[in-house]
């Protein structure tokens, strides 16, 4: 448990090297879900434009 | 050979097949990345366990000009050959690149305070990345300030341009100057200087950073793509109902030629 | 008259037929320089030390006030097309505007800085270093300035975005400026920091041109 403990304090850092790590989870997700999310509208959208022509 | 891959068809079909590819690959460095950056890889004698947030800070700083260099060659792209995927490519790197820059900046203050006893200071390296941060935003609030896509576009390829000056500046800065920033131990002409069990979870997360923002490039490119592709339809089917239906059936015109 | 100083002239005579400008920057400049020493507090050494600062950053602010107007008028009446068909290349009528931008407004900053530089106590040493650098930065101002407005032309809310583009690029003639000022002010010789804004200078006079007449080119698509 004191290999754990030891790991998460960093030397002494901790509360610098986690929020640097966080942070940079935190930009890295946002720029992943912004991307996934704006393509699944518009591929939504895009679906449901087609299926109201296609009946023509 | 630019031209093979003009075609928005083709780009589509590309970018499908290599999307999981790169979608894995990216998430299989970068955990590898973190596994011998924060595990495995010693402390620094000097620095102690801090020279991990080193692991973030410097693939997150090859990545904001890394992105910027590429948003300005397809920008060129754009302008002078006038390129269908250019623009889309230069305007979909351009968040990316400001949420490298972003991570570079926090991750770099962070590492500073403990390291040089303050979050911030106004030497060349930090000013000069700090004016690339706000090139991107910049750059994308020009894009985004027409009411014609193609006009924001042009604009922002201009922009992007004239600040390319910036990306030099900010890799010598801290040779040209006196800098708290310290000097370059990669790419130097001497080779790196920095410890083989540091340079390769380095370079694993920079690595995984770059395919990463290749496969988020591409989402992002594909959903322009789509957004184009819905404008036009939109546009046809308002088209359409402006405009009434043809009444008569064909035999009776027929008849009148006789 | 060559058509180049025809074009100067002609921006020239409608500045100063419009009259606010150049009065408008001034103002701009005395009222701000003056709002620090009753938001800092008159103590001399402190002004003293922030003095090359101030004038520097509020000279920066002035010369933006009339940027987006550079091209506006003409862009809006449909002159600017029609210039755009002159024999004179768009680059050289770009060099023209900011030419006449820069009589009316970078001028004027220039010689009213040591007169404000006065109120701020700023040090003795400095005021040449201050002259001579606004001299040479206020230009670099007006070019850069001018790549700002050619390609916020017709953008929404143009003003705010047009300072947004063109505050960081303002960035490195500020720095060189006001070193070159505490330099001077420290003993130390202001003639790298000058140098260095002739530099900045050399470089705007030859890209700014190309670039805002390529904003200005597809403004006009």
């Amino acid at each position: 448990m004191t290999a754990l403990a030891d790991f998460l304090a960093m030397g002494g850092y901790a509360r610098f090297v986690w929020p640097a790590y966080g942070a940079a989870a935190l930009v890295l997700s946002w720029m992943l879900v912004d991307s996934v999310v704006a393509y699944r509208r518009r591929q939504r959208e895009l679906e449901l434009l087609e299926r109201q022509r296609a009946p023509r | 050979m630019i031209h093979r891959f003009a075609n928005p068809a083709r780009f589509m079909r590309l970018s499908a097949a290599l999307l999981p590819w790169c979608a894995v690959l990216g998430a299989l460095l970068i955990a590898a990345g973190l596994v011998f950056g924060l595990v495995l890889a010693p402390a620094d004698y000097q620095q102690g366990d801090a020279v991990r947030i080193m692991y973030v800070h410097v693939p997150a700083a090859w990545m904001a000009s890394f992105v910027y260099a590429v948003m300005a060659a397809a920008s060129a792209v754009g302008l002078i050959w006038r390129h269908p995927l250019a623009d889309i490519a230069a305007r979909a790197a351009a968040p990316l690149g400001a949420g490298f820059t972003a991570i570079c900046l926090i991750t770099g203050s962070l590492w500073g305070e403990p390291m040089w006893g303050t979050w911030w200071v106004w030497d060349a390296r930090l000013t000069s990345v700090l004016v690339l941060f706000f090139l991107y935003l910049g750059y994308i609030a020009l894009v985004n300030a027409f009411d014609e896509p193609t006009r924001g576009a042009r604009a922002g390829a201009i922009l992007a341009l004239v600040g390319i000056v910036n990306l030099p500046i900010i890799k010598f800065s801290v040779d040209w100057w006196n800098t708290l920033h310290q000097p370059a131990s990669v790419f130097r002409l001497g080779g790196p200087t920095i410890a083989a069990s540091m340079l390769w979870p380095l370079l694993a997360m920079a690595l995984g950073f770059t395919v990463f923002f290749v496969t988020l490039l591409m989402v992002r490119m594909r959903t322009a793509l789509i957004a184009a592709k819905v404008r036009a339809l939109r546009q046809v089917a308002s088209e359409a109902e402006a405009r009434p239906a043809p009444r008569t059936p064909r035999g009776s015109l027929g008849s009148v030629r006789q | 008259m060559s058509p180049f100083r025809r074009l100067v002239a002609r921006d020239l005579r409608l500045a100063l037929r419009q009259g606010g400008d150049a009065a408008t920057v001034i103002a701009f400049f005395v009222l701000t320089v003056i709002l620090f020493p009753f938001g800092v507090g008159p103590e001399p050494l402190l002004l003293q030390r922030i003095a090359a600062g101030i004038v520097w950053v509020t000279a920066l602010l002035a010369a933006l006030l009339s940027l987006d107007r550079l091209f506006l008028a003409d862009y809006e009446d449909g002159s600017l097309e029609a210039l755009a068909l002159m024999g004179l290349p768009l680059e050289a009528q770009v060099a023209a505007k900011c030419l006449a931008h820069w009589l009316v407004t970078g001028l004027p900053l220039t010689v009213m800085a040591p007169v404000l530089a006065l109120l701020l106590h700023l040090r003795a040493e400095s005021y040449p270093a201050l002259v001579l650098g606004m001299a040479l930065g206020t230009p670099s101002l007006s070019l850069i300035g001018a790549v700002g407005a050619a390609l916020t032309l017709g953008a929404r809310r143009g003003g705010v975005l047009l300072s947004l583009l063109v505050l960081p690029l303002y960035i490195p003639v500020l720095i060189f400026g006001v070193a070159a000022c505490e330099a001077a002010g420290a003993g130390f010789a202001a003639r790298p920091h000058l140098l260095l804004l002739a530099a900045l200078l050399v470089l705007a006079l030859a890209l700014a041109p190309f670039a805002a007449a390529a904003g200005l080119r597809q403004a006009l698509e």
